[in-house]
């Protein structure tokens, strides 16, 4: 019992000296080597379970197709002091015809939360009912939550019809 | 007949454990005894919710182009599809009413101290579980509202600092609010937090059962108190209770029943009076107050770290709160219970005005 405990502890400490045994050197080595080698073994075989399944997770990227322009239609079909969203590739742009005569179009995405700002004639403004963010006729951001302006786009006539382009 | 069924079972499974065990099952009497029946209430909630959502699961269609109209169908085609789905809606936010209840009575009364941390955890990610399912809930229809509340909620989670983006396209399956989110809150909705939630609510209710009923600090904890039977006595108020809510459930859906709405758009502007469920509202409302920068922050980081902090304390509460563990009276738990109640119901109301 006692020489087994003995055993034991040499050999949990390693300590081959004091024995003179190569047998024990060649044990404590062999344990790190197994060591290293299942949980190296364990750690890349998580990793590769957790990579396919962390890939599959995220989504693939979706190519799109690059809109520069976008023709909106014959002017006179904008009333003025009017707004309207027009489709730009999948974003959504707010075209503006002022009070005053002026087409303005800027991003229709709130730079608070993302929702869809509209034109609000009452206020003379762009309005976003989600959180009550107003941005002026340049798209600036003037009250409520919004903490950037809106992204400008060009407005381009062609002829009668309303174009709008990314800003350079 | 039933004695020989009985035996037979009895032989392959240990009944007779079962029946000593509920026969030994007190429910303890005090002035906070009405609250025991929350925890109740919103477990039959939560079972009432898995059987009209099975029920809806036979005919709603989770995309894009066929949600709303398979909606539309169970709501004017299907016989009593519309009272399936305004149960499935009531109950809903009964079942996260019931909930909070649930939670504050257990705050109040300190049921969370030792031992009972784990059950007072377990409870919390049961909640955080019922707001994912009325969030997930909420884009299924995909109407105009739902569309809009998720933009900003999954955008919220999307200012986040480091996690927040990738959290994002996560949640939404890409960059935009599109099908492919209402695919993913569809999963989420009924197959991931039903299983999860499942798992979790048993740890919750084995931890109940090992662990008795909490009873108040400084209450009587002599054997001889006075205690009321759990079977059949308590069992059979539980039921009366569950069938008590459920003619109220069958109201509020005969005489409010859901609505549809405008079919979502992508490109329409929001529309007015856009609000998220009324248990999203005090953080929606308290949101509209801050200013768009802080500091060098963007206000809605700031905020949204704030209700992050203040969550994380909330949920500790049993870990700061080592007077209560150690059986000594702790009134700053009650000041910081109340603070918490007044703002979510000021708040709530503030949102819930036009």
């Amino acid at each position: 019992m006692i020489r087994k405990k003995k055993s034991q502890v040499f050999n949990a400490e390693g300590v081959s000296l004091t024995l003179g045994s190569d047998a024990t050197a060649t044990d404590g080595g062999k344990r790190d080597f197994l060591k290293i080698v299942l949980g190296g073994g364990l750690v890349a075989w998580i990793a590769t379970l957790m990579y396919p399944l962390f890939s599959y997770l995220n989504p693939p990227r979706q190519t799109e197709v690059e809109v520069s322009s976008v023709k909106v239609g014959p002017l006179n079909d904008i009333p003025r002091d009017s707004g309207m969203i027009v489709r730009f590739g999948n974003k959504p742009v707010l075209l503006v015809r002022t009070a005053d005569d002026q087409l303005r179009a800027f991003s229709a995405v709130c730079t608070h939360l993302d929702c869809t700002v509209q034109y609000k004639s009452d206020l003379g403004m762009i309005w976003c009912a989600c959180h009550n963010g107003r941005y002026d006729l340049n798209g600036r951001n003037v009250s409520g939550p919004p903490p950037r302006p809106l992204e400008v786009y060009r407005v381009v006539m062609q002829g009668d019809d309303v174009h709008i382009t990314a800003a350079a | 007949m039933t004695t020989k069924l009985r035996a037979w079972f009895d032989e392959r499974i240990p009944l007779q454990d079962l029946k000593e065990f509920l026969a030994k099952k007190h429910v303890p009497l005090h002035r906070g005894s009405v609250w025991y029946y929350f925890g109740g209430v919103s477990l039959f909630l939560f079972i009432v919710q898995v059987i009209t959502g099975i029920l809806l699961l036979l005919y709603y269609k989770g995309s894009e182009q066929l949600a709303w109209e398979s909606i539309q169908f169970i709501m004017s085609k299907v016989q009593f599809g519309w009272l399936v789905r305004s149960i499935h809606t009531w109950a809903a936010n009964l079942f996260v009413l019931a909930v909070f209840i649930h939670m504050f009575s257990v705050f109040f009364e300190r049921a969370y101290r030792r031992p009972r941390e784990l059950t007072w955890l377990t409870g919390m990610v049961l909640l955080f579980l019922a707001l994912g399912f009325g969030f997930s809930g909420y884009l299924l229809p995909w109407n105009e509202l739902a569309f809009f509340a998720t933009k900003v909620g999954t955008d919220i989670a999307g200012v986040l600092p480091v996690i927040g983006k990738p959290l994002m396209v996560f949640l939404r399956g890409g960059e935009e609010v599109t099908g492919a989110t209402l695919s993913r809150f569809f999963g989420f909705h009924v197959a991931v937090f039903p299983g999860l939630f499942t798992v979790i609510l048993s740890i919750h209710l084995i931890l109940v059962q090992r662990q008795g009923m909490s009873e108040p600090l400084g209450h009587d904890t002599r054997p001889n108190r006075r205690v009321m039977p759990f079977f059949p006595n308590f069992l059979l108020r539980d039921l009366l209770l569950w069938l008590i809510v459920l003619n109220i459930l069958a109201i509020l859906a005969v005489l409010f029943p859901s609505e549809l709405g405008k079919k979502a758009d992508a490109f329409a502007p929001a529309p007015e009076g856009i609000r998220p469920e009324w248990y999203f509202l005090f953080m929606f409302q308290t949101l509209k107050y801050f200013p768009a920068q802080v500091l060098f922050m963007d206000g809605e980081v700031l905020g949204i770290l704030l209700f992050g902090i203040a969550g994380l304390l909330w949920m500790l509460v049993p870990f700061w709160d080592r007077k209560s563990s150690r059986g000594e009276a702790n009134r700053w738990v009650n000041y910081v219970g109340l603070f918490v109640v007044i703002y979510i119901l000021v708040f709530t109301v503030l949102g819930w005005l036009p």
